[in-house]
């Protein structure tokens, strides 16, 4: 007691405790100034980051949905199209020889000159373009599968043939790309897309309004195409994607979650269920790459599945996925105070009538994020897929999960490495578009289905 | 670890554990009560740990009974034997007998189902479920299938809150959520959702510790009122409580019954030097 007395007494002719507190306070300020300074710098930067992001994406992606468009009137001239009326099934003919008769006569009207009909459709506008020999040269102006484009207007109706009728042909994509200044107009001609008539004739058509930049529609109705960039399209990586992330709904949430399910309320701690936890933990954290070669190894060579398949996909996606729903799942168990399933024992409640009406409805929030986070992981990745062959050039929509696709996050790839890369880099923009436009909507349904659940309470 | 292994072997009545560190002073009562449980050497292990040494006592019926002692005493871990929570506790082991009507519930045979039915539990936080009062009694009537019809479940609601003194306070908002209510009133409904499935028995853990005063003299009425019908265990920290509420109390200390006996001669005229203390405020 004496000696504290004595110390304070020391002090006290020194210097007062509130001197002492004062003397540090300028520092402990200074500190704190800084420490929130540098929070909010790494705030700043984060923001600057994702508006540069976002920013580049759009200013690239967005002019990609519109693209040069020739709205033409084509004469469906008979003397071009010199073919013979559609054959009709004669009594006596079988079936299939009635098909063969009409695919024969598909292929001849394939053959017709449909490029000479455009040539002469642009000479209305220009009429130097009208000259024969330069047939090749105005027929460039437009995508290359506008030849069957027509053919299948003239399928679909012979009787346009000898009529006058207005089309919208894509553009083919250099038109496009010199359109939109996507390529230096000031290059030598030697390294221009364009011939140097072909230049003149689309500025020429774009001024008339002949060429209008319209709505891609393309690029969600057509499948990938290397013959005409101008007309490829997402809709086969869209199937193939939405394939995989209902295969991924189906496997890994359910599965995810019961297990979560298992492990947090029922499974006895020992340390087998130490492992198998160590082991999920660990799982989460196996760069996704494993998994395309696992899926490879396991699905592709031993149980004999489809190179391509979104099956496969689905499956080497859902076990990538697995270990976040069931950490996701597991931690929203956990967060469920630990008396409400107390007083549902306490009133007699089995552990699973316990579990099921009353731990899991007040999971289910929280697990739903889980999921759906997985879920936009899966649909995000791109690596495990090139392992199981999903990088091959697909120009089909798939129709069963056994079937050949490409999908989203690879589609981006292969365009991304497309050898005409000033039209493709725009429409490689565009495909992140679609595909954050994916997970938007995902993210908003996980976001509406919460506050269901939520509101029940 | 050798001591614990031959527990495991060795048949229940001849507890190992039952060292009786203590003699339980046992004080006469001058009432004759009925006995409803008869609890035999119990023992309560946490992995290794002892929490509670060899304890027996008789549960008188219709009676309130009050467990003190300060903190660690084991008083909670032996009222969790009664209606086996100690069960959903990993590494808990429970040795010894205890005896309901004939029934041994520490039986391992025994559906713990069953037996939460008929001894119903409130705890120290009222914990009604997220939902609508309604929804809180009836659940307990529904999965037993005590009844299903409308007109039944309707009647258990407004018998048991009735009974729990909350049916004027709340008949007009019985669909609206649980946790709306106030803290006292949250305790009653949760006294109302133990005695809707009409148990025998109703344990109560420090009901009153996360309560006002007013919310708690409402609480201590009610068990006055309960203890008609029910057979009432109770832990409390609060000395007064349990002068006021409890007809019989045991103090427990380190895991051992040091005495028992009528609350009156209990707080009146302890013999144990701990009880003394404790009941005089020396520790605690």
């Amino acid at each position: 007691m004496a000696t504290t007395t004595t110390a304070t007494e020391a002090m006290s002719e020194k210097k007062s405790n509130r001197d002492l507190v004062q003397a540090k306070l300028a520092k402990r300020h200074r500190s704190e100034t800084t420490f929130r300074a540098v929070g909010l710098g790494a705030i700043l930067i984060g923001i600057a980051l994702v508006f540069v992001l976002f920013g580049s994406i759009l200013y690239k992606g967005v002019p990609a949905f519109w693209q040069a468009t020739l709205h033409l009137e084509i004469n469906f001239d008979p003397e071009v199209i010199d073919i013979d009326p559609r054959p009709v099934q004669q009594p006596g003919q079988s079936a299939a020889e009635h098909l063969d008769n009409v695919n024969a006569w598909i292929r001849g009207l394939r053959r017709a000159r449909f490029d000479r009909l455009v040539q002469s459709a642009i000479a209305a506008e220009i009429p130097a373009a009208g000259d024969p020999s330069e047939t090749r040269n105005v027929y460039g102006l437009v995508n290359a599968n506008a030849r069957y484009e027509l053919a299948a207007l003239v399928e679909a109706d012979p009787s346009i043939i000898g009529t006058t009728v207005p089309v919208a042909l894509v553009a083919n994509e250099n038109v496009d790309t010199w359109l939109k200044g996507n390529i230096d107009r000031d290059l030598p001609q030697r390294m221009q897309q364009l011939s140097p008539e072909q230049q003149e004739w689309a500025d020429a058509l774009y001024d008339r309004g002949v060429i209008e930049m319209n709505f891609a529609s393309s690029i969600f109705t057509n499948v990938d195409s290397r013959s005409s960039g101008a007309t490829a399209g997402l809709l086969g990586a869209m199937v193939g994607s939405v394939m995989m992330m209902l295969i991924v709904m189906t496997v890994a949430v359910p599965v995810g979650v019961m297990a979560a399910i298992y492990l947090e309320e029922f499974a006895p701690k020992n340390r087998l269920t130490d492992l198998i936890e160590v082991n999920i933990n660990n799982l989460a954290a196996v760069p996704s790459i494993v998994f395309g070669l696992l899926g490879a190894a396991v699905f592709i060579n031993f149980l004999g599945l489809p190179l391509s398949a979104p099956l496969v996909g689905g499956l080497v996606l859902s076990l990538m996925t697995l270990p976040t729903v069931i950490i996701a799942s597991r931690a929203a168990l956990r967060a469920v105070p630990p008396s409400i399933r107390q007083a549902a024992l306490g009133i007699g409640a089995s552990p699973t009538q316990a579990m099921f009406h009353h731990t899991l409805p007040l999971a289910v929030p929280g697990m739903l994020t889980g999921a759906i986070i997985g879920v936009a992981q899966a649909l995000g990745e791109t690596a495990p897929l090139l392992l199981i062959g999903m990088n091959a050039f697909v120009a089909s929509v798939p129709s069963t999960p056994l079937d050949q696709a490409s999908a989203l996050p690879v589609q981006i790839y292969l365009w991304q490495g497309n050898e005409n890369r000033n039209f493709f880099e725009s429409r490689t923009a565009a495909a992140i578009l679609v595909l954050l436009g994916v997970m938007i909507t995902l993210n908003a349904l996980a976001i509406l289905m919460r506050h269901r659940f939520e509101r029940r309470w | 670890m050798a001591a614990v292994d031959t527990a495991v072997e060795a048949p229940k009545t001849k507890n190992p554990h039952a060292h009786n560190r203590f003699a339980t002073i046992r004080r006469p009562d001058p009432v004759a009560r009925e006995t409803k449980i008869e609890a035999k050497d119990v023992s309560v292990i946490y992995g290794t740990k002892e929490a509670v040494h060899g304890v027996s006592i008789d549960i008188p019926a219709q009676a309130v009974t009050a467990f003190i002692g300060p903190s660690g005493c084991g008083k909670s871990t032996f009222l969790r034997c009664f209606n086996r929570m100690n069960d959903t506790i990993p590494g808990c082991r429970v040795l010894g007998q205890l005896n309901m009507d004939g029934e041994d519930l520490n039986d391992h045979a025994l559906d713990v189902v069953l037996l939460r039915a008929r001894v119903g539990m409130v705890f120290q936080k009222p914990n009604p479920f997220p939902k609508s009062i309604y929804e809180n009694i009836v659940y307990g009537p529904r999965i037993h299938g005590l009844a299903s019809k409308k007109a039944d479940l309707d009647e258990i609601v407004e018998r048991s809150l009735a009974r729990a003194g909350l049916w004027n306070e709340v008949k007009d908002r019985l669909h609206e959520p649980g946790t709306g209510l106030s803290g006292g009133q949250q305790q009653r409904l949760c006294i109302a959702r133990a005695i809707a499935v009409s148990p025998e028995v109703i344990l109560m853990d420090e009901p009153c510790s996360a309560l006002d005063p007013i919310a708690t003299g409402t609480v201590e009425e009610l068990i006055h009122e309960l203890k008609q019908n029910y057979t009432i265990i109770i832990v409390t920290h609060s000395m007064s409580q349990a002068q006021r509420v409890s007809d019989r109390t045991a103090y427990f200390h380190l895991g051992d019954l040091v005495e028992e006996g009528p609350t009156k001669t209990i707080f009146e005229d302890p013999q144990e030097p701990r009880t003394k203390d404790y009941i005089s405020g020396v520790f605690g």
